[in-house]
């Protein structure tokens, strides 16, 4: 262990420079972000990830936010095991009939000022599952978005710099 | 004359069921072969329904010879599998969940995957409208004075998958814990239904997104089976390929993440570090970091490039460099095998009646791997070993990943070298015409999968079933889970790492 540790300290970091924010976002995000929120929040947010309904693609690339070349945390922002102490839901999948409620109650118990990250296409509008009988939707059909991250899944780059635009936005 | 032959001949064979055969039977056969997988002469593979009648599927233990078959439903039921052989209980809640097809005698009368949310009952079969209420679930119950129940999900604490866990604790220890799925239900079986081979493919795909590969690889020898159809010979290669860089991947990732569970979260670092490399030569090679709709009936969708290769053989590197210290550190370091050595031990008798397959199903005294039987090319071809534990605990499950690792790592060595040259595609043309059903079953990093297709005369899909592992093993972790602590639960969970969408469809 004491030799990875120290091999640990004599690299060069492996984390890689930040992305620009996603200039799409930012456009999406102006609707929704008031100065009152920036100001309470400063620059950290708090998400609580929920997948509503996803097939765990867009899950293992949330993951990988945490790892050593993306290192979200850096940013000031972190994934929290309740939504009572989240700022930002991020929600993942097309958003099941048998999802539903839970995700209705995953919102009401996140308190104001806060705001709703749809990741990938499903969570956009339902993607490959739209139609189905089991399948109420997009996020957006069931709580009020405020960010869109398409791709299937998003890759790490994208979802940072989705994330950025919304810390810009709201810091 | 093993049990599975002599079975085969006590029914009607249907023609146009490739590679393995289907037969009809009546209610006398259905009924023996229940009995004999019940007795242990068989392992049960799969059950499912098409509406019209239930499939099941068995393998002859040694013999890797797969058998489909078919009791015909006129009237909307059939003899209870799980009365007898209790795996079956879940995928036949489902068959009367989804078709309203009921199975006489079924132990269990609480709907599984149907939650009382979808606004109408068996959405397969005869749908009919039902409020969308919410049914009540009725658990399970423990009594006693000290006994406390502590209900968990369908949101969980981490970046996972949606389920409800109902805990019966003693103080620390765990007493009894149901589960309850069904919460990312999709209804992949209902879209298959009619769809184009091509967004069949990429629901197949989509089934579970960490084993998109395999699933990919099942639906696409289905599909060709179905049609018999050879895939290109390069391609057989790339899919190998792909499949051991997504078992890699995933391995990779859950050894770290079992111990991030243990609170050993240096591994989990380095872990997620070479995890990350196989991802981005994934894409390098293949365009997309989980080589998602690569795999297509017929081939690949995106050849392997020279510059591929050589990333590829750098990582290779790379991994046999850094892995063995992890495994070194996991090793050595004694406040982490504390956690994990003799924790949630699954008995070896009750993986086997389960045909756990997978990770679990080796660490628990099983030697069955898809890969070898009943074997599929070019795995035939190749070189390597199937690592077998008989701890079944917490610390066998690591083992057996770190041993598949390894394994993984020699098989992209020769898959490297010995990938002909040649198109990457052999298209269907007037072969996609005719109907036909095919059987897959591919070995996924989490177990078989198992994939059964029948085809329209136009080509389309007329119905699709795909098995995850997860079935038979989500019912294991409530048994290997019990007398330990209710903290060690995570650890646990992660060392099965069942596929939640895999298994709600």
């Amino acid at each position: 262990m004491r030799n990875l540790l120290l091999q640990g300290l004599l690299q060069s970091a492996l984390t890689e420079t930040p992305p620009a924010a996603d200039d799409a976002a930012l456009a999406e995000l102006a609707k929704s972000v008031d100065r009152a929120a920036r100001r309470r929040l400063g620059r950290s947010l708090s998400i609580r990830e929920v997948d509503a309904g996803s097939c765990n693609g867009c899950e293992l690339e949330i993951h990988a936010l945490g790892n050593a070349f993306y290192d979200l945390e850096r940013f000031g922002l972190r994934f929290v095991a309740s939504p009572r102490h989240a700022d930002v839901l991020m929600v993942t999948g097309p958003v099941t009939k048998n999802m539903r409620q839970a995700l209705e109650r995953t919102y009401a118990a996140t308190p104001d000022p806060k705001w709703v990250v749809a990741v990938g296409d499903c969570a956009f509008d339902g993607g490959l599952f739209a139609g189905s009988y089991a399948v109420a939707g997009g996020v957006s059909a069931i709580v009020p978005v405020d960010l869109h991250i398409r791709g299937c899944p998003p890759n790490p780059t994208a979802l940072l710099k989705g994330l950025l635009a919304l810390l810009e936005k709201t810091a | 004359m093993t049990f599975v032959a002599a079975l085969e001949d006590k029914g009607r064979h249907v023609a146009g069921h490739r590679p393995w055969p289907r037969i009809v039977v009546d209610t006398d056969t259905w009924r023996q072969a229940v009995l004999g997988i019940a007795a242990g002469q068989a392992t049960l593979l799969g059950l499912w329904s098409d509406g019209e009648a239930v499939h099941l599927c068995l393998s002859g233990e040694t013999s890797g010879k797969l058998l489909v078959i078919s009791l015909p439903c006129p009237d909307k039921r059939f003899p209870s599998v799980a009365q007898t052989h209790p795996p079956a209980l879940r995928l036949e809640r489902t068959i009367r969940d989804l078709y309203g097809i009921e199975p006489e005698g079924c132990p269990d009368a609480r709907r599984w995957l149907d939650h009382g949310r979808w606004g109408l009952r068996h959405p397969l079969g005869a749908a009919e409208a039902a409020e969308p209420a919410g049914d009540t679930y009725a658990f399970h119950t423990a009594e006693g004075p000290p006994l406390h129940q502590i209900p968990v999900g369908p949101v969980h604490a981490g970046i996972i998958e949606p389920g409800h866990f109902r805990f019966h604790a003693n103080g620390e220890t765990v007493v009894r814990l149901e589960e309850r799925l069904g919460y990312v239900h999709k209804g992949i079986d209902h879209l298959m239904a009619g769809a184009p081979r091509d967004r069949a493919a990429k629901l197949a795909g989509r089934t579970s997104g960490d084993s998109t590969v395999a699933y990919a690889l099942g639906f696409a020898q289905a599909v060709e089976a179905a049609l018999d159809l050879a895939p290109s010979a390069r391609a057989v290669w790339l899919r190998a390929l792909m499949a051991e860089l997504e078992r890699l991947a995933n391995h990779f990732g859950d050894i770290g993440a079992i111990c991030n569970d243990a609170s050993f979260s240096l591994m989990h670092a380095h872990c997620s570090i070479l995890r990350e490399h196989v991802l981005r030569v994934s894409e390098t090679c293949f365009g997309h970091r989980l080589m998602m709709d690569r795999i297509v009936p017929g081939g690949v969708a995106t050849d392997l490039s020279k510059d591929g290769i050589a990333a590829i053989r750098t990582l290779i590197r790379t991994a046999r460099r850094r892995f063995p210290r992890l495994v070194e550190l996991y090793d050595n370091t004694a406040s982490l095998q504390n956690r994990t050595v003799t924790t949630g031990i699954l008995k070896p008798d009750l993986a086997r009646q389960y045909g756990a397959g997978g990770v679990i199903g080796r660490a628990s005294g099983r030697s069955w791997d898809a890969r070898k039987l009943p074997g599929y090319a070019p795995y035939t071809s190749m070189v390597f070993d199937i690592p077998r534990r008989d701890q079944g605990d917490v610390d066998a499950r690591v083992w057996i990943r770190i041993e598949e690792v390894r394994q993984s790592l020699t098989l992209i060595d020769q898959i490297l070298d010995r990938t002909p040259e040649g198109s990457i595609l052999t298209e269907a043309g007037a072969a996609s015409r005719g109907k036909g059903e095919g059987l897959a079953l591919v070995e996924g990093f989490r177990g078989d999968i198992l994939v059964w297709v029948r085809l329209n005369a136009n080509g389309t899909i007329a119905r699709c079933h795909l098995r995850d592992p997860s079935w038979l093993q989500w019912p294991l972790l409530e048994a290997a889970i019990e007398g330990n602590i209710v903290a060690d639960f995570p650890i646990c969970n992660k060392s099965f790492n069942c596929s939640y969408s895999g298994h709600d469809l």
